[in-house]
């Protein structure tokens, strides 16, 4: 008993000022903690099939369920929504398994995993073929649409990435201004205005009667701009590492592309994880931001869902949802590169 | 200097390419947009990414509302069949954009109808299926009646960089009235504020006040004041240059609002065959009616219409009455019951 006082003195009441604190601090929990429980659990309502079910005055979380399809695949046929469950159950199962393979397999399922998988996937997405009914991207929407989006863009934004980081290192000076020029276009400029080009302006410039997918632009536009981003923390990678290793590598004989991808790369690259996980994720949270262009993900979803007048009045609910959606996402991202961070972690 | 030279020589030749691909823009398709709607079999419809009782998804993804009913009339004239729609969710922004580039064929989003939307960008105006304004809310204890007894340094909500805030403005100096506003980004922020006794009054366009109004504690304890201080015809928009289309478009809006002057709706149109009435007999698409050639469809055209989604009265019951959002038709009752829907006669 003694012990723990001692322990709370020592560490909570140690001098006037912690002695405020504590107290400040503890009464602020107290204030905020139990009347938000209160809403989100005890008063809150969770079976019904209306708002009008939602009368002890806590949160409504009837909303998110009667509407959770919507939030999860937005216009996408409830029939057909096995086709976006398929792929993404793959993908789930896929990195488990990845972890506990060994490394003859790992090769080949990553393989499958980044040219195959992605590939197959859009096609069971869209159909069209095998009497699959075809579903258009207009369609494609909520968690799925912010999920698509993401993944492609941060699949193609990588490489892309490297490549600009590497060109702006590089001697031969078209490749280098290029690389300057394109790393430095792309972040002078906001994204909501990229989206805006690409979403927008960018079908004025077309040729009559060729159209380009909206949902292409889009993955196309957001690529662009988080690979000048993607590139700056790779460069950053490839300045850190010795001059040394560049010069060993030339010594015994390798080129410019193999003394990279064997040397220079991975060292670079495993130097960078925090900064990439870092873009990863800030690319994952910019997605909400294709709703200017009309495309309703996750929270244009929720937007959509709490103007239906049967349902006015449910934003907070939506957002609470949206924002815990959004967590888990970003938490397991950061998780997953600590973990990959520690596998590799060598002592230099 | 030379590795200078040579980039911006290499970087200029690419911007050449680029610009002789970009000069193809432009042109327009000569093929009408009914040819194409027919061939492909659905009608390509800009709706918004949800306003009340106008363009709203629901629960199972199936689009509803009095805009959404606009492009439903012209499928079920057009192809035959209300439900060979295709909706586009269209930002505020983009939605003239997209209506230009193809990406839809009809945009009915709520669209104000205004002379530099019509003359200036292309774009053509077919009528009016709602007539809105702006107007006023306040508390019932307040006791105001007009907007006429707003005293100086009356504290005024509404949402920021809208038409809405000039329009007060403009409102006010007629009045001579000295005012304080109260500007917030989203819809749910100004009615949290009014709702919160920061402000006297709630001003916005009158089919949104109603709406918002549920959102608030004592939806009861409101009442809208009776003046409207703005013109706001909304009504779906076409491309310019395509008039067989425009004329579908319009027409389909049309006997959807005369089917109900005449009193024939989805319940009653298959007895009405039976009226003497020609003016009925046209819009059930009797023998001998020649509506539907001129416009490049059939005769049932409007029969079609009707059946499936009813007059316009009975759209507007099931979109914004049933939901409380606009139960007073005012302005958009029939002008033969005291509004000012009328609508060129369909023969």
């Amino acid at each position: 008993m003694n012990k723990t006082l001692n322990y709370i003195r020592e560490k909570f009441f140690s001098s006037p000022i912690d002695a405020f604190l504590t107290i400040s601090i503890s009464y602020l929990i107290y204030l905020t903690i139990p009347p938000l429980l209160d809403w989100m659990f005890i008063s809150a309502t969770f079976s019904g099939e209306s708002k009008k079910e939602c009368v002890s005055g806590g949160a409504c979380w009837v909303f998110v369920k009667i509407w959770f399809n919507r939030f999860l695949y937005g216009m996408y046929p409830n029939d057909e929504v096995w086709r976006v469950n398929l792929p993404f159950g793959i993908l789930v199962v896929s990195i488990i398994v990845y972890r506990f393979l060994n490394e003859k397999y790992k090769k080949y399922l990553f393989l499958f995993l980044i040219i195959p998988f992605p590939i197959l996937s859009l096609m069971l997405f869209s159909g069209g073929f095998l009497g699959l009914m075809p579903v258009e991207t207009r369609e494609w929407g909520g968690l799925f649409l912010t999920l698509v989006i993401s993944i492609f863009a941060i699949i193609f934004c990588f490489p892309l990435g490297v490549l600009l980081a590497m060109g702006r290192r590089s001697n031969l000076p078209v490749v280098r201004y290029f690389s300057v020029g394109f790393i430095e276009f792309w972040r002078g400029v906001p994204l909501i205005t990229v989206l805006f080009m690409a979403g927008v302006m960018f079908p004025l410039l077309l040729p009559a009667g060729t159209n380009m997918d909206k949902l292409v632009r889009v993955i196309i536009a957001i690529t662009l701009f988080e690979a000048a981003y993607m590139a700056e923390v790779v460069r950053g990678g490839l300045q850190a590492v010795g001059r040394g290793q560049y010069d060993a590598s030339k010594a015994i004989g390798m080129g410019y592309w193999k003394s990279h991808i064997f040397i220079i790369l991975p060292q670079a690259l495993k130097l960078v994880i925090p900064g990439i996980a870092n873009t990863f994720i800030a690319l994952f949270k910019d997605t909400p931001l294709v709703f200017v262009v009309g495309l309703l993900e996750i929270l244009g979803m929720v937007n959509l869902a709490k103007t239906n007048p049967a349902w006015l009045g449910m934003a907070t609910e939506g957002y609470v949802f949206v924002a815990l959606v959004y967590w888990i996402f970003c938490f397991a991202m950061s998780r997953y590169s600590l973990s990959i961070e520690e596998k590799l972690k060598t002592t230099n | 200097m030379k590795n200078i030279m040579k980039a911006i020589g290499s970087l200029s030749v690419l911007a050449f390419v680029l610009t002789a691909c970009g000069d193809g823009g432009g042109a327009k398709k000569t093929t009408s947009t009914l040819d194409t709607t027919k061939s492909q079999g659905f009608v390509k419809c800009g709706v918004s990414q949800g306003v009340p009782g106008f363009s709203n998804a629901d629960a199972s993804g199936n689009w509803t509302g009095i805009d959404v009913d606009v492009c439903r009339a012209v499928a079920a004239a057009v192809l035959g069949d209300a439900s060979k729609v295709k909706y586009t969710g269209l930002s505020a922004k983009e939605r003239f954009t997209a209506l230009q580039a193809g990406e839809i064929d009809i945009l009915s989003r709520n669209t104000t109808w205004t002379l530099e939307r019509d003359a200036s960008i292309g774009l053509t105006f077919v009528g009016v299926n709602f007539y809105d304004g702006q107007g006023f809310m306040v508390r019932k204890s307040t006791g105001l009646k007009s907007v006429n007894d707003f005293k100086n340094g009356v504290k005024v909500c509404t949402n920021l960089g809208t038409t809405t805030e000039l329009n007060m403005a403009d409102f006010f100096k007629s009045k001579g009235v000295k005012y304080e506003p109260v500007v917030f980004e989203k819809a749910d922020e100004v009615v949290q504020a009014y709702d919160a006794g920061r402000c006297d009054t709630y001003t916005t366009d009158k089919s949104a006040l109603a709406a918002q109004s549920t959102k608030m504690k004592d939806p009861t304890e409101h009442v809208v004041l009776p003046e409207t201080i703005s013109k706001e015809p909304l009504g779906p928009v076409v491309r310019q240059g395509d008039s067989k289309w425009e004329d579908v478009v319009r027409w389909s809006l049309n006997v959807f609002i005369e089917a109900e002057e005449y009193g024939v709706n989805s319940g009653n149109i298959d007895s009405m065959k039976e009226s003497k009435n020609p003016a009925i007999q046209r819009i059930v698409g009797a023998e001998g009616t020649k509506n539907g050639e001129a416009l490049g469809l059939d005769n049932q055209w409007s029969y079609r219409i009707i059946k499936q989604i009813g007059n316009y009265g009975e759209s507007y019951k099931r979109n914004l009455a049933d939901t409380n959002i606009m139960p007073e038709r005012g302005p958009n009752q029939l002008w033969t019951k005291g509004g000012i829907l009328y609508v060129p006669p369909v023969r």
